[in-house]
């Protein structure tokens, strides 16, 4: 049986200063610093992030880059942990929030959503700090139309043993087709050389970025797979699988379905029941070339000779988790939350295949383009003005009353309730409740967390590290008794050893 | 290919759920083209006043 597809979401939001010195760095930090300084109560900035652990060079495939090519950890920039087990930090220029640790893709749409309210918050807050006319701005998008991408990752467990090549070979068509389902939408191509006449419009904000089918970069020549192998747990029983591919979704629904979805495919590959005959003969330019065909209408070459549209890839891969519900059940992803996204699958792609529009509740791509075509006709706008450039930008835009996504009519899954909650509480359902309630109830004694740990020090020599490496223990289920029952964070440490 | 037919062929319970939605749809078209030429309306006034210099100004260190 497939084990529990823990999982969560990582995204980089664009960021621009207007009216002050416009360093991305520095306002990544001013945005999060004064997010900070809006929760001294729980005063999460004063606890660092612990890099004991942290390994981005290690390839799943076997090997280690302990050298220039590894990926830069930049430890001097802000880096917090927040009371709702998430991260909230700098990476390279960009403001970051990494979810806690979720249970289902329904837990991850809150905790993205109270991602988005966060960053929202910190612009207010960061706004006071700033000259009177000058504004700082967060787009939840993935490239500046310009040839600069930022990702928004998922990360999905999985079990050690699953043979990594399996998981290569597998994954790559649903990787490769899924946009059609969880595309955020791109005017123009970002790729040298194409005119906007030939690509006005695209499906996913991130294709024109992938050159690899495999690989460990994710700043240059990204790969469709990446082989990162740094699982935050027990690296004996459990791989985490980073996955660099995806859009940043405004519509919960394609949240949803692009963690839901993945999860069942990737729980399927685990029991060893996907099979191989979806194997690509091109991914890198399969990928690109669905993401330029919003007419959904070309067929891509797969390894057997065969030639499908990225629709009949998706039902396949549809009709195969339908039966693996049946056979295996749908437990490693939470029955009822699998159960609702193979319904909302098939409900987007039938409204795919029958009128696109018809899923512009729930389809970002599809919702932006209705948006964009429909003020081009308005204007009589050719493609390439930029207006329409600016629709795009402003789609993904975090100002509430400039952010198009609001004005769309996109149906949502979360009340407004569950992510204000969601900004504070940890989920219930995995270590990240540990994290969360220990941050909130002794903040003081905490000096430094991660994934994978938490360091006390609680006067006592030395500091006192608390592992956590396993992903579903620390629930609410486990520990919310000793953590209510505990009078200090020395009392819990002393309940812990007991 | 297999599943392909099988796709094709839905189920009862789906076929009548079509049966019962296609009136449906030329409503729902057009209730769906009232909304965004209303929309429209309202983005004219929300979109930022300089669009060119917006999208200009508009460049990003690339990230992972």
């Amino acid at each position: 049986m497939a084990i529990p597809k823990v999982c969560g979401i990582e995204t980089e939001y664009g960021i621009l200063v207007r009216g002050a010195d416009n360093n991305p760095v520095s306002a990544s930090s001013l945005l999060i610093n004064a997010y900070l300084s809006t929760r001294p109560r729980h005063r999460p900035n004063r606890i660092g992030w612990d890099f004991e652990d942290e390994r981005p060079g290690n390839d799943a495939r076997g090997f280690s880059l302990d050298d220039s090519l590894a990926p830069d950890v930049e430890t001097h920039l802000v880096n917090a942990v927040l009371t709702n087990g998430a991260r909230y930090y700098v990476d390279h220029a960009h403001p970051e929030v990494s979810t806690p640790e979720c249970r289902d893709a329904l837990e991850v749409v809150a905790f993205d959503r109270a991602g988005e309210e966060i960053v929202r918050a910190s612009m207010v807050a960061a706004r006071q700090m700033l000259p009177d006319d000058a504004d700082v701005l967060c787009h939840k998008n993935n490239s500046d139309g310009k040839g600069n991408s930022y990702g928004c990752h998922e990360n999905y467990l999985m079990a050690r043993d699953t043979p990594f090549g399996r998981i290569v070979g597998q994954v790559t068509a649903h990787f490769v087709t899924r946009q059609i389902v969880v595309g955020a939408g791109k005017v123009g191509c970002e790729l040298p050389g194409v005119p906007h006449d030939e690509v006005p419009y695209q499906i996913s904000q991130r294709a024109d970025f992938f050159e690899e089918e495999v690989g460990l970069e994710t700043t240059l020549k990204r790969p469709i797979v990446n082989t990162r192998d740094e699982p935050h747990c027990d690296a004996s029983k459990y791989r985490r699988l980073h996955v660099i591919v995806g859009d940043a979704n405004m519509s919960e629904v394609a949240t949803l379905l692009k963690v839901g979805a993945t999860a069942i495919v990737l729980a399927m590959i685990e029991d060893d029941q996907l099979g191989d005959d979806l194997l690509l003969a091109n991914p890198v330019g399969a990928i690109r070339q669905v993401s330029h065909d919003p007419s959904l209408q070309r067929t891509v070459l797969l390894r057997s000779g065969r030639r499908a549209t990225a629709i009949e890839i998706q039902w396949s891969l549809l009709e195969r988790a339908r039966k693996y519900e049946r056979s295996q059940g749908l437990e490693s992803v939470g029955e009822q939350v699998g159960a609702d996204v193979l319904n909302r699958w098939e409900a987007v792609l039938t409204g795919l295949e029958h009128d696109v529009d018809s899923v512009a509740n729930f389809v970002d791509w599809v919702a932006k383009r209705r948006l964009v075509d429909g003020f081009a006709d308005r204007h009589v706008l050719r493609p390439g003005d930029p207006r329409l450039k600016a629709l795009d930008l402003q789609y993904h835009d975090m100002r509430p009353d400039k952010c198009l996504a609001r004005r769309v009519g996109l149906a949502t899954l979360v009340s407004d309730a569950d992510v204000e909650r969601a900004m504070i509480e940890p989920p219930n359902s995995t270590r990240a409740y540990f994290r969360g309630r220990c941050l909130q109830k002794w903040p003081d004694d905490i000096v430094a967390a991660n994934w994978d740990s938490l360091v006390f020090d609680v006067g006592r020599d030395p500091l006192r590290r608390v592992p956590m490496m396993e992903p579903l223990r620390g629930t609410a289920d486990h520990v919310a008794r000793l953590i209510d029952d505990s009078t200090s964070a020395a009392d819990l440490l002393n309940r812990l050893d007991a | 290919m297999a599943e392909r037919t099988q796709k094709q062929k839905p189920t009862p319970s789906r076929a009548d759920e079509e049966v019962v939605e296609a009136p449906a749809t030329t409503a729902t078209g057009e209730k769906l083209k009232a909304e965004l030429d209303d929309l429209l309306d309202e983005i004219d006034g929300v979109l930022e006043t300089n669009a060119e210099d917006f999208v200009k100004s508009y460049v990003q260190k690339g990230g992972q």
